[in-house]
């Protein structure tokens, strides 16, 4: 299980937390017009890197924030967290 | 009663108290204390078992975990509890243990033929024996293998015993408390980490209980109980024995499974069986210790052999002799520890070494006290059957090829010393890669993975002095890092016997005419030769021939088999070990009981059970419950023999006809609030929200962003900047993490705040054409007239003195309001509305009648909104504005989502108006059609319709909204019904919605 810090509220152990995907997806901006691919891409298309990943976790039994954490998808270590408005590396 | 092999005047048993206990239906004794191996062989008892394949006799081999042998059945409170290490599980008065694999008894087993049959039962037999006819395999072949499989039965009975899981954080966590272990938790305790020190056993101190050594002018067994006593007394150290340290994960987090009333007989109610430790700790040391290797020579299974160190800690710990004219076979010192036990307790051993000239201190002391000792000697085979009766040995040359000098001599016991094998398994499931060392033939940890260090003899430190050593430094260290205290303790200073190195034989040959079985893994049965066979036939991979031959798998997992099985490969194959690799070492170490896996989350504790502030009202009105995610609901309100189908048509058509009252509290609330709201609310539904007026509610539907919808349900201005958004009981949760989803990541600029506040209010839907008369007495201050609270109108309203909200919301499709109350106030309401709708017929109803409404309403619900469905095939496209953005919408205009022939919802009634059609059911055009039917669509709800008295269903099907009028059929493959059914609007009652308005 999983021991991830929450820039919250500390290190909180992987069952308080829900997972939320790739963190580097950015959704189109409203209203703009976008191509069949591209809104296809930003729905469905996610890497599956081995290694670093950004992620987002929601801290759903805690603070209820939504976090980025950058993890290795292999060995399971995880770099740093990041609070949802925070500039990642 | 005598025991014949008990020793007197050794032993750390209670000989005050003795314990009886039945093993196959017969009565023996032993003593607290005694494990059912020990007290067994104290009574002179060695086969206990028969082997997995071949149904060889078998016996005792080890002490402990590493067991391979004597697994049995334990029946304790009317409950069978197999996979039970015999060596391992204490005795307690009472106890009842049976053999497994063996019948009609362990004395006579009918599957014992396996043995004289084992040249048609080679490595991979059942891949190349049960192949044909493929028709064979249900009837014949899987019950014939499920049968002789597995050791034990499990119990089949509701386990009623309590299993407790703990979570607990340390800075150090230590598992074993051997040498290492004791000496590194008391460094660190002293200098005030936080620590657990683990042991498996039930007595702390492992191999220092049976070893003749000093330690700071103490013996090993007096050092151990003065450093456990103290550790005890201290407040920053855990300590706990029968404790199994199983399984290293993810962030330091290590299981543990406690044993904590396993060997006692049942007698405290709120004891727990087992408790199951969740430990994350900042540092670990394994201090795991190492398991004894076997020699491998003929007929190495029976029973009477086995390892050295075990028969040495049956007589230091328990007072036990393995036999009383032992033969020693060791490639190395440990062997003459044991033997000189023997002597010392008036049993004359004889010694036989595969080394030619070795000397040390203890072979000294072995000579001094007379033991017979023969040098470049092995045993050949052991002779006998159900015990070793004696054996064939014989001098082995130089290049230990050559078998010379064979002779027989009589023995009841061949005690066994290949050299040690450290126990690398909870480092390995770190992530450490291991490495193999030439000095010790075993694989010992390599550079830590996570923060673990292994020390000890686990580590491949098989002196005293090294492992104390650096095991005091060890726990300074790790405690300094964490603590930054610099209390070092001295280390004590260390007397041991010196030793010389092992010899790096392990494998007798065979001699010349003579096939014995020699074998590598005693619980499955493998022998040399099937390795043999396994390579020969193209396994390369240590993986593979481990799956082929299954070598090292089973319950111990290869504890004493793994190595002597990758020598034999390496050997074969002319490589070195470590070119072979070892398989990979998982959780868990040791079986656990699956009941301390799930510890108390059993039955209706599996999830936590929401009920309503009116659910004692519901019970007291025998409503029968039904679970709606988490939450309990009735389902309907029996009165007298009513059947669910009736009480819920009663109960629909008195809503139609008077007035009904639903519990409507776990409909999921969420409060929107911020200036930005509105803009929100815009973007999350499909419909429009900028212009909603306050005091006003709005259905909306919201969609993901694959166009898929995700919820509905009504949203009310409730003041400027403040909206009450419910959704469906089951989506409540989902629904909340979108949206913070939305407000933290995608859309922060927007100042709007949500909170879940389902549990905060309370919910009443009143229903049916009498609920204004009531509501005009419930709230006789309050204009509730169509005017003042039109349909989607919202009011605050005082109801007999507790603060309300009326919410003018339908999805009975009748006149409706919701009120809600602050739910300690819930209770209060309910049955205000109870008494007062009286005079009205009023009733309460459940789910059931719920459905009922709705469907026959078209009003869509869970089992439309399915997760496959868009606005257009709930016929909720009305909803979808095309003027602006909203989370989905750019899905909508994907191609299949735009074809023409796209599913819609519609009604459907079978033709003769009686036969209910199964949800489920697909619509077709000819029944008779050939498999598989093209179907049109599904029918996603049922119910008999009380506005007309026949059923009526709700189904999405291909251009549903050019259907309507078709005669077509419901085909339930599941209950076997083919129903000519007519498609209809699925609006059936009210379709212009007057109701609702009036």
């Amino acid at each position: 299980m999983l021991y991830i810090f929450c820039p919250h509220c500390g290190s909180r152990s992987q069952n308080e937390f829900a997972y939320g995907g790739d963190a580097t997806v950015k959704r189109p901006e409203l209203n703009k017009e976008i191509s069949d691919q591209e809104w296809n891409n930003f729905v469905y298309l996610r890497k599956s890197p081995r290694g670093k990943h950004l992620e987002l976790w929601h801290h759903i039994s805690g603070c209820r924030q939504w976090i980025k954490v950058e993890r290795d998808t292999s060995t399971h270590e995880i770099f740093k967290t990041y609070k949802a408005d925070e500039l990642t590396e | 009663m005598s025991q014949d092999f008990r020793l007197d005047n050794i032993g750390m048993v209670n000989r005050n108290k003795k314990i009886s206990f039945t093993f196959n239906g017969k009565k023996y004794f032993g003593y607290e204390g005694d494990t059912i191996a020990s007290a067994l062989i104290a009574n002179g008892v060695h086969l206990v078992g028969r082997s997995f394949k071949y149904h060889r006799p078998r016996g005792f081999f080890g002490v402990g975990v590493d067991e391979p042998y004597a697994i049995l059945q334990l029946e304790r409170n009317n409950e069978r509890d197999p996979n039970i290490r015999a060596t391992e599980q204490e005795i307690f008065e009472g106890l009842e243990v049976k053999s497994v694999n063996c019948w009609p008894s362990v004395n006579f087993d009918i599957g014992a033929i396996n043995n004289f049959l084992k040249m048609f039962f080679p490595a991979g037999f059942y891949y190349k024996t049960f192949m044909w006819p493929p028709s064979f395999w249900y009837k014949i072949y899987e019950p014939f293998i499920r049968m002789a499989a597995g050791f034990g039965e499990a119990s089949i009975k509701h386990d009623k015993e309590r299993y407790e899981h703990k979570y607990e954080y340390c800075d150090l966590l230590i598992t074993g408390s051997g040498p290492s272990g004791l000496a590194s938790a008391y460094a660190a305790a002293k200098n005030g980490a936080r620590v657990i020190l683990a042991e498996d056993k039930p007595r702390y101190g492992g191999s220092l209980l049976t070893s003749d050594v000093n330690i700071g002018n103490q013996t090993g067994a007096e050092w151990s109980e003065k450093i456990i006593t103290e550790l005890k007394s201290m407040s920053n150290v855990i300590v706990k024995n029968r404790s199994q340290v199983f399984g290293y994960y993810d962030h330091n987090m290590l299981v543990m499974s406690e044993r904590i009333s396993d060997h006692l007989p049942k007698t405290q109610k709120y004891l727990p069986k087992q408790r199951l430790w969740y430990i994350r700790a900042k540092e670990v040391l394994i201090s795991s210790g190492s398991i004894e290797r076997p020699l491998v020579f003929g007929n190495n299974d029976t029973p009477g052999v086995m390892l050295s160190s075990a028969a040495k800690e049956y007589i230091k710990v328990y007072g036990v002799l393995v036999g009383k004219k032992p033969l020693i076979f060791t490639n190395n010192d440990s062997g003459y520890e044991t033997a000189i036990e023997f002597k010392k307790n008036g049993v004359n051993p004889l010694i036989l070494d595969t080394r030619k000239e070795p000397s040390s201190d203890i072979i000294t002391e072995a000579k001094n006290l007379g033991i017979e000792i023969k040098y470049s000697y092995v045993v050949v085979a052991a002779k006998g059957y159900k015990k070793v009766k004696s054996a064939d040995i014989a001098k082995i040359s130089d290049n230990k090829k050559d078998l010379s000098n064979i002779e027989n001599i009589e023995c009841d016991c061949i005690c066994v010393s290949g050299f040690w094998t450290p126990s690398i398994h909870l480092a390995s499931q770190s992530g450490n890669k291991s490495e193999f060392n030439e000095k010790i033939d075993a694989f010992i940890p390599n550079k830590s993975k996570q923060k673990e260090n292994t020390i000890g003899s686990a580590n491949g430190k098989f002196t005293l002095e090294e492992t104390i050593n650096e095991a005091f430094n060890k726990g300074y260290e790790v405690s300094n890092k964490i603590t930054e205290n610099n209390n070092k303790l001295s280390i004590p200073t260390v007397v041991e016997k010196k030793s010389t190195e092992h010899d790096k034989f392990w494998c007798v040959p065979l001699p010349k005419g003579k096939s014995y079985k020699r074998f590598l893994d005693f619980q499955n049965d493998v022998a040399v030769t099937d390795i043999e066979l396994a390579l020969r036939e193209g396994f390369r991979s240590i993986e593979h021939v481990k799956r082929y031959t299954t070598l090292g798998m089973a319950t111990d997992q290869g504890k004493t088999s793994n190595l002597n099985g990758l020598q034999l490969v390496s050997d074969i194959e002319n490589k070195v070990v470590p070119q072979v690799g070892h398989t990979t070492f998982r959780p868990p170490y040791t079986p656990v009981s699956i009941g301390a896996i799930v510890g108390r989350e059993v039955g209706k504790h599996s999830k936590p059970t929401r009920k309503s502030p009116m659910h004692e009202w519901h019970e007291k009105n025998n409503a029968v419950f039904v679970d709606a995610g988490v939450w309990l609901r009735p389902r309907y309100y029996k009165q007298g023999n009513e059947t669910l189908f009736e009480a819920s048509k009663r109960e629909a058509k008195n809503v139609r006809k008077n007035v009904g009252v639903c519990d409507v509290t776990t409909l999921g609330k969420i409060d929107v609030k911020g200036p930005d709201a509105a803009e929100f609310l815009n973007r999350v539904y499909t419909n429009a929200w900028l212009k909603l007026p306050v005091g006003k509610a709005r259905y909306g539907v919201m969609l993901r962003e694959d166009g898929i919808v995700m919820d509905d349900g009504t949203t009310t201005r409730i003041s400027e900047n403040h909206y009450h958004m419910t959704t469906t009981t089951a989506q409540a949760a989902n629904v909340l993490s979108h949206l913070e989803y939305y407000l933290q990541l995608v859309w922060p600029e927007l100042n709007v705040n949500v909170v879940s506040t389902t549990e905060q209010w309370a919910g009443a839907a009143i229903a049916g054409p009498n609920s204004r008369a009531l509501l005009m007495k419930l709230f006789p201050n309050t204009d509730v007239s169509n005017e003042a609270l039109p349909f989607m109108g919202y009011k605050e309203a005082n109801l007999f003195g507790i603060p309300a909200k009326i919410y003018r919301i339908s999805f009975s499709g009748e006149l409706a309001y919701e009120v809600n109350v602050e739910s300690d106030y819930g209770n209060f309401m309910w049955e205000k509305i109870i008494e007062v709708g009286k005079e009205f017929q009023i009733q309460a109803y459940g789910t059931e009648a719920l459905s009922t409404l709705r469907i026959e309403m078209g009003h869509v619900a869970g089992s439309e909104l399915d997760g496959r469905t868009i606005p257009h095939d709930a016929s909720l496209e009305g909803l979808v504005s095309k003027k602006k953005d909203f989370i989905g919408k750019r899905s909508l205009s994907r191609s299949a989502f735009t074809k023409p022939d796209r599913e819609k919802i519609v009604g459907v009634v079978p033709l003769d108006k009686t036969t209910s059609i199964p949800e489920g059911s697909y619509i077709v055009k000819d029944p008779k059609a050939k498999l598989p039917n093209p179907k049109l669509g599904h029918v996603s709800a049922s119910c008999w319709s009380v506005e007309y008295d026949n059923p009526f269903s709700l189904a999405i099907i291909k251009d549903g909204k050019n259907m309507i009028g078709q005669k077509l059929f419901a085909m339930s493959l599941l209950k076997n019904k083919t129903i000519p059914v007519e498609i209809v609007s699925s609006h059936y009652v009210d379709p212009e919605g007057k109701r609702v308005r009036a």
